[in-house]
This record gives C-alpha cells, structure tokens and sequence, in this order.
C-alpha cells in the first residue's frame, strides 16, 4: 500500500498588508494548489502574518545563479549616473 | 476564477469602504466594472506615454554633446522603456492583454501623453524634457503612488525612485547652458518659451472641465485634481526658473502673497485639444514611428515562437 511518489514542493509567498507586495516566506509539499495554499496558512500564518497568500510551484520558478552574478548584473555596475545623487546641485535649488 | 458570496450592492458597498479607509483594492478583489475599465485606460495611457516619450528623447541619442550625456541620455531612455513595461504589466492584472492596449494605440483609440507630440529642436529640448516634463510627471506621480489601486501604486513607488535622476540630469543640462555663452543661454531660453506651456497642459483640462476627474477621486484612482497638481508644479519650478537665470513665459505670472500661490496665466485650450485630438505638430510620426518599430520587430518574435517550439519538439 506504499506510494512513493512524492508530493510536489510549492514555494510561498504572503502579503502581509493591503498595498505591500506578496513576498516569499517558504516553501511546502502538497498534493495541489488549493492544499497549498491551506498548509501555507497554517504554516506561514499562525500569528495573522498575512492577508492574502500565493503558492506557485517550484519548478515553474525559473531562477538566476549567483555564482553568474558577477557576469549577470555586470552592465549596471559602471553607471553611477542612473542615480539621483550622481548629479550634484546647488543648496539654492530646492524640490528637485 | 474568484468566487464571491456577497451581492453586487453588498460588494459595491465593501469596496467603497475599502477605498475610503485606504486599504489598497488588489487585483483579485471584486470591484466595480467601471473601475476596472477607467484603471485600465489610465494605466495603459500612462504606459504608452512612457514608450513614445522615448521618441523625442532618442531623437538626441546620437547628437549628444558629449559621450557622458549620450551614456546619460541612453540610460533614461531605456528607463522609460522599462517605466512603460512596469505600468503595461499593472494593466494586465486587470484582465487587459498587452496586443489590445497597443492595437488601442494604434487606432488612435488610447491616448498618451500630449506634450511627446511636441518636436526636441535643440538639445536644450533634452533639458526641458527632464527638467519641465519629467518634473510635472513627478509630481503627478508622487501623487499617485496613494492611488487605490495596489499594483498601480506599486509600479509608481517604483518609477519615482528611478525617476528623480531623470529630473536632475535635465536640470544639470540647462545649468551648462545658462553658464555658458550667449548662444547657449538664448538656446536654453528660446526651448523654455516652447516647452513651459504645453507642459502646463500636461495635467490636463480644469477640473470643471475633466471628463473622468470626478469619479476617479471618489474611488481615489487620483488623489489631487488637475489644477491642484499643476499648482503645485508651478510653485516649486518657478524659482528653479530664477536660480537658472530664465524667463518663464507668462506675462501674468506673479507670486500672491494671500493664497501663497503663484498666479498664472491662461492655457491656450484649443492648442490643448488640436494636440490631443491627433493634430499637433508630430501625432502622426509619433504613431507611424511606434507603429513601424512594431512591425519591424514581428521577425523576431515569430523567430523566439519558432525557436521555443523546435526546443519543446527536441525536448519531447
């Protein structure tokens, strides 16, 4: 009566007030989406952290290396004017 | 699908509450269609906006004055590609698919910002364009960043941090300039007479005027009125006008001391709506221009399709 066939792993993420975005807090194994997403409550929510839950399954998620980071994020290290501070302006202009 | 167990007037009523407690409404929350239908046309309007704002702006790329600002220059064009990617994608969570809302614009059926369909002359235009415009575009989007609508606000917290370079770089330019000879500083003066007013007319009609205004402040899409945002621009860009040694041109243009406020003059509302109805001076290269860029680029995505497909059949 065995069955080893395993139980796919969803990874979770909660929002934890309206207006903020839904960020990751796990993961679980369950048989589908909406047992997911009743495990995730009582796994990740047990102290009202959240008001609304997304499960997606694990294998759907498709992922950058960090050991490519260097390479990956490489064209936004030598461009120091893409931020607001590169510029400097004069004590007398003010609201910009 | 979404199942709700409340009736429509029931729903009504929560969502309204919601709105007016200032809880954000979420994209698999029920709301009113008409809610949905006036995010979606603003939402998409603002992204097109940013897409064919890059036109004026790229117009520039290769005449740049020197390879710092072209480097600059580069780097905020692609951000307003990316802005318009941020805001295409809070309009889907609403049901509204991306080839719809460019075939919109396409059609002339969506609108976008009505100050792109002004030409960049001289690259004093580059200055004002970051400067003027991407100041009064700030300022409505600090606003909106309390818009009710939580993927919305999302996206507008996000293109106001990379936004405020935007601002400053323009604003760096036009310090060169003024500094600068004669010539210059006359070419930074002749690009303000052109550019102040149309982007006065960026906030769109007085508020007794707006057709959508109403509505969209009860459900808190907009949090400030046209004419309160476009107050607020001329207050704080005013004085940056001054330390910049130019003239902005408006005759009727003076601080009053009891409302606090300056006072300006009159928009030329039949500039306003010849340039939005499809007449101004570049509309239709403006159009053209998106309409080629998309079809030149239809190779490619057949291209990725025929690609994927080969790789799932080898992968089979």
């Amino acid at each position: 009566m065995t069955n080893d066939r395993k139980l796919p792993l969803y990874e979770v993420f909660v929002r934890s007030r309206r207006g903020l975005d839904h960020k990751h807090v796990g993961s679980l194994h369950a048989e589908d989406g909406a047992q997911a997403l009743k495990y995730a409550r009582d796994c990740y929510t047990r102290r009202s952290e959240g008001v609304s839950i997304w499960v997606v399954r694990s294998s759907e998620i498709v992922a950058s290396q960090e050991e490519d980071a260097a390479s990956f994020f490489d064209p936004s290290d030598d461009k120091p004017y893409r931020h607001a501070t590169h510029y400097r302006l004069p004590k007398a202009v003010k609201n910009l | 699908m979404t199942e709700y167990r409340l009736s429509g007037a029931e729903l009504e009523a929560a969502f309204q509450t919601r709105v007016d407690d200032e809880r954000r409404i979420e994209p698999k929350d029920w709301m009113p269609d008409a809610y949905r239908k006036n995010l979606v046309r603003q939402i998409s309007q603002h992204a097109h906006s940013e897409i064919i704002g890059m036109q004026p702006e790229g117009n520039w790329i290769t005449r740049a004055p020197t390879l710092k600002r072209k480097m600059i220059l580069l780097a905020k064009v692609q951000d307003e590609g990316g802005h318009g990617l941020y805001l295409y994608s809070a309009a889907e969570t609403l049901g509204a698919s991306r080839e719809d809302m460019i075939e919109a614009l396409h059609q002339g059926r969506a609108k976008y910002a009505s100050i792109f369909n002004y030409p960049t002359l001289t690259w004093a235009d580059i200055g004002m364009i970051g400067w003027l415009v991407d100041g009064a575009a700030i300022v409505n989007q600090i606003s909106l960043q309390r818009t009710s609508y939580g993927p919305y606000s999302r996206a507008m917290i996000r293109i106001c941090k990379e936004e405020s370079f935007h601002q400053r770089q323009g604003f760096e330019i036009l310090m060169a300039l003024a500094a600068g000879s004669e010539a210059q500083k006359a070419m930074a003066q002749d690009a303000l007479n052109r550019w102040w007013w149309p982007t006065l007319m960026m906030f769109g009609p007085h508020d007794s005027e707006s057709a959508h205004s109403a509505q969209s402040m009860q459900w808190k899409i907009k949090r400030k009125s046209n004419d309160e945002l476009r107050q607020d621009f001329v207050d704080q860009t005013v004085p940056q006008a001054d330390f910049l040694g130019l003239k902005i041109p408006d005759p009727e243009l003076r601080w009053n001391e009891d409302r606090g406020h300056y006072d300006f003059g009159e928009i030329d509302w039949d500039e306003f709506w010849t340039v939005v109805s499809g007449n101004g001076l570049c509309n239709r290269e403006r159009l053209a221009r998106h309409r080629k860029a998309h079809q030149d680029g239809k190779w490619v995505r057949e291209a990725m399709r025929a690609y994927e497909e080969k790789r799932r059949a080898r992968a089979a």
